[in-house]
C-alpha cells in the first residue's frame, strides 16, 4: 500500500514539478473559468437590470451553472491533459515499463485532475463573490457534493477519451478538449430537464451533470436539498466510472497487444 | 525455468496480422552476464526490448524475468530491473534532480535522495543536477538516462544503443562505466546497439536476429571464427547480406 501510494505520489511530484516553475501553465489553468465567469456575470446583470431585479434568482442559476459546469470541465480535461504530457515529452514509453500499475497511473491522474480542477475554478468562484456578489458556497455543504459528482462525471469521462487516445493515439487528442461540450446541451447546465423534448430527457436522465444541476436549481429556488437526484448523479457516477474504467484498462492490454503504446505519440 | 537466469525467452514470438516480427526466439541470459542483441533495422531487436520489459505481449512463448512470468507478474520484475534508450526521452522541463526524484519514486527507492547524491557522483551529474532535462547535451542527457536506469540498483539492465549520437569520447566514457558498473554491481545486462566494436568489448556473448529469427550466437570471438572474420562488423555485414558461416551449407 505505502509502495502503491508512493508511485501514485511520483506521478502527482511529476506534474507538481512542471507546474511550479511555470506561471503561464498555472495562468491558463485559470484562464477559461475566469472569462466565462466574467462573460455571464456581465449577462446577468444585464438581465437583472432589464427585469428590475427580479432576475437575481435567474442569475445566480446562471453563474451557478457556470461555475459548476467548469468543475466538470476541468476534471476531465485535467485528467486528459496530465495524460497527454506524457506522450508529448515522450516520456510514456518509461512510465510504462515502471513498476506503476495501470490503476496507481489512474489514481495520479484524478489527483492531478482535482489538484488543476481546484486551481481553476476557485479564483473564479472568489471572482463571482467579488465581482457579483454571488457566494457559491451560500448554497450549503451540498455544494461540496455538487462539486464531487460533477468531479467523477469528469474522471469517467475522461477515461473514456484515455481510452480513445490509446486506441487511436494522437489523431484522438482534440477529444481531451471537445468532449465534453458535446455533452452540454444535456447537462441541462442553465435549464431545468423539462425543457428538453421527451427523447431528449432520457439521454439527459444517464447524465450525472443533470442531476446536479437540478439539484442546483432545488438548492436555489427552493432551498432545500434534492436527495433523489443527488443519489442519482453519484449512482450514475459509479456506473460510468466503472463502465469506463473497464474501457480504459480493456484498451490499455489491447494497446500492450498491438504494439500501441511504443507508438502512441506518433 | 532456469534458476539463475535472469532473462529466460521460450519460443517468443510477435505477429502483427501477417508480419512476424520476432519469430520463436529462445535464449537464456544467466545473472551477472553482459549479452548484446544485434541486428539490422527492422530486425526484431526493438519488439523482444519491448516484449522482455512487458510492454508488449508475445503472440507466442513465454519470457520469465529474475524468476517472473512476465504474462502473470510482469510488476515483481519491473520493480527490479530497468531500462535506457536515447528514443525515450526524459521531461525537458524538469531538472535533472526531480527527474531522479519521480523515477525514485515510481520505483520505490529507499533514502531517495542519498541515492540520487550517489548517482550524481558516480556518473558526473552534480553540476547539472539543478538544470532541465532540456538543456543538457547529448552526453549529458546519456548519462542522465543511465542514472535513471541504475536509480532502483536493478539486477538487469536493458539498454538499447547506449551510445547513439555520442561522441567518440564520451561514447568511450559510458562504455568504460558500464563495464566497471557490471562488475561492481553483478548486474545482467542485455545491450542492444548497431556499434560493433563496443559489442566486442563489452559482451561476453552475442544474439544476432534477422527478420525476426535468432540467426547467429555465440562470444564474439566465436563469431568471427565461425565466420572466418576479423571482426564482428564483418560478420555483421556477412550475415546482413545472407554470406554464411564458413562449413555451413545454403539449405
Amino acid at each position: 500500500m505505502r509502495a502503491s501510494l508512493r508511485r501514485i505520489w511520483g506521478l502527482v511530484y511529476r506534474h507538481l514539478a512542471l507546474y511550479r516553475r511555470s506561471w503561464p501553465r498555472l495562468l491558463e489553468l485559470m484562464y477559461w473559468p475566469v472569462l466565462q465567469m466574467l462573460v455571464w456575470g456581465f449577462v446577468t446583470a444585464y438581465l437583472a437590470g432589464v427585469q428590475q431585479n427580479m432576475g437575481s434568482v435567474a442569475a445566480g442559476m446562471l453563474l451557478g451553472g457556470v461555475l459548476l459546469w467548469e468543475v466538470a470541465l476541468r476534471s476531465q480535461m485535467g485528467f486528459a491533459i496530465t495524460f497527454l504530457e506524457e506522450i508529448w515529452s515522450r516520456n510514456l514509453g518509461h512510465v510504462f515499463v515502471s513498476p506503476l500499475r495501470p490503476g496507481e497511473l489512474v489514481a495520479g491522474l484524478v489527483a492531478m485532475a482535482t489538484l488543476r480542477m481546484l486551481v481553476g475554478v476557485l479564483p473564479a468562484v472568489g471572482l463571482a463573490w467579488l465581482l457579483y456578489g454571488f457566494g457559491l458556497f451560500s448554497l450549503g455543504p451540498v455544494v461540496v457534493l455538487f462539486f464531487a459528482a460533477l468531479m467523477m462525471m469528469g474522471w469517467a469521462v475522461a477515461l473514456g477519451v484515455t481510452a480513445m487516445i490509446l486506441r487511436h493515439g494522437a489523431g484522438a487528442e482534440p477529444l481531451a478538449w471537445s468532449v465534453l461540450f458535446g455533452l452540454t446541451p444535456f447537462a441541462c447546465v442553465f435549464y431545468p430537464l423539462s425543457t428538453l423534448p421527451a427523447p431528449l430527457q432520457w439521454v439527459a436522465q444517464a447524465i450525472p451533470a443533470a442531476h446536479v444541476f437540478e439539484g442546483m436549481r432545488a438548492a436555489l429556488l427552493q432551498g432545500r436539498v434534492d436527495l433523489w437526484h443527488l443519489g442519482a448523479a453519484f449512482a450514475l457516477d459509479v456506473v460510468w466510472l466503472a463502465l469506463l474504467g473497464r474501457v480504459f484498462l480493456g484498451q490499455f492490454e489491447a494497446a500492450r497487444r498491438s504494439g500501441a503504446l511504443l507508438s502512441i505519440g506518433e | 525455468m532456469t534458476p539463475d537466469a535472469a532473462i529466460q525467452a521460450e519460443g517468443l514470438t510477435k505477429r502483427y496480422g501477417e508480419t512476424t516480427a520476432v519469430d520463436s526466439l529462445r535464449f537464456t541470459l544467466p545473472r551477472g552476464a553482459t549479452w548484446g542483441l544485434l541486428g539490422g533495422n527492422g530486425a526484431g531487436k526493438s519488439t523482444t526490448i519491448a516484449m522482455l520489459l512487458g510492454i508488449l505481449v508475445p503472440s507466442e512463448g513465454r519470457v520469465t524475468v529474475l524468476g517472473h512470468d512476465m504474462a502473470r507478474n510482469r510488476f515483481a520484475a519491473l520493480v527490479r530491473m530497468n531500462f535506457s534508450s536515447p528514443y525515450v526521452a526524459l521531461p525537458h522541463r524538469l531538472t535533472v534532480a526531480e527527474n531522479l526524484r519521480v523515477y525514485a519514486h515510481l520505483y520505490d527507492v529507499p533514502r531517495a535522495e542519498a541515492r540520487i547524491a550517489e548517482l550524481a557522483e558516480t556518473l558526473q551529474l552534480e553540476e547539472i543536477l539543478h538544470r532541465r532535462a532540456g538543456q543538457l547535451s547529448a552526453g549529458q542527457k546519456t548519462r542522465v538516462a543511465l542514472a535513471k536506469a541504475l536509480v532502483n540498483r536493478p539486477e538487469l539492465l536493458l539498454l538499447d544503443e547506449p551510445t547513439a549520437s555520442l561522441d567518440p569520447d564520451t561514447g568511450d566514457w559510458v562504455r568504460s562505466w558500464l563495464e566497471r558498473y557490471r562488475e561492481e554491481s553483478g548486474c545482467a545486462i542485455l545491450l542492444a546497439s548497431h556499434n560493433m566494436a563496443e559489442v566486442e568489448r563489452l559482451c561476453g556473448h552475442v544474439l544476432m536476429m534477422k527478420r525476426g529469427r535468432l540467426v547467429a550466437e555465440g562470444s564474439p570471438a566465436e563469431l568471427v571464427t565461425r565466420f572466418g572474420r576479423d571482426n564482428l562488423e564483418d560478420v555483421f555485414l556477412d550475415i546482413a547480406r545472407d554470406r554464411r558461416a564458413l562449413g555451413e551449407t545454403t539449405a
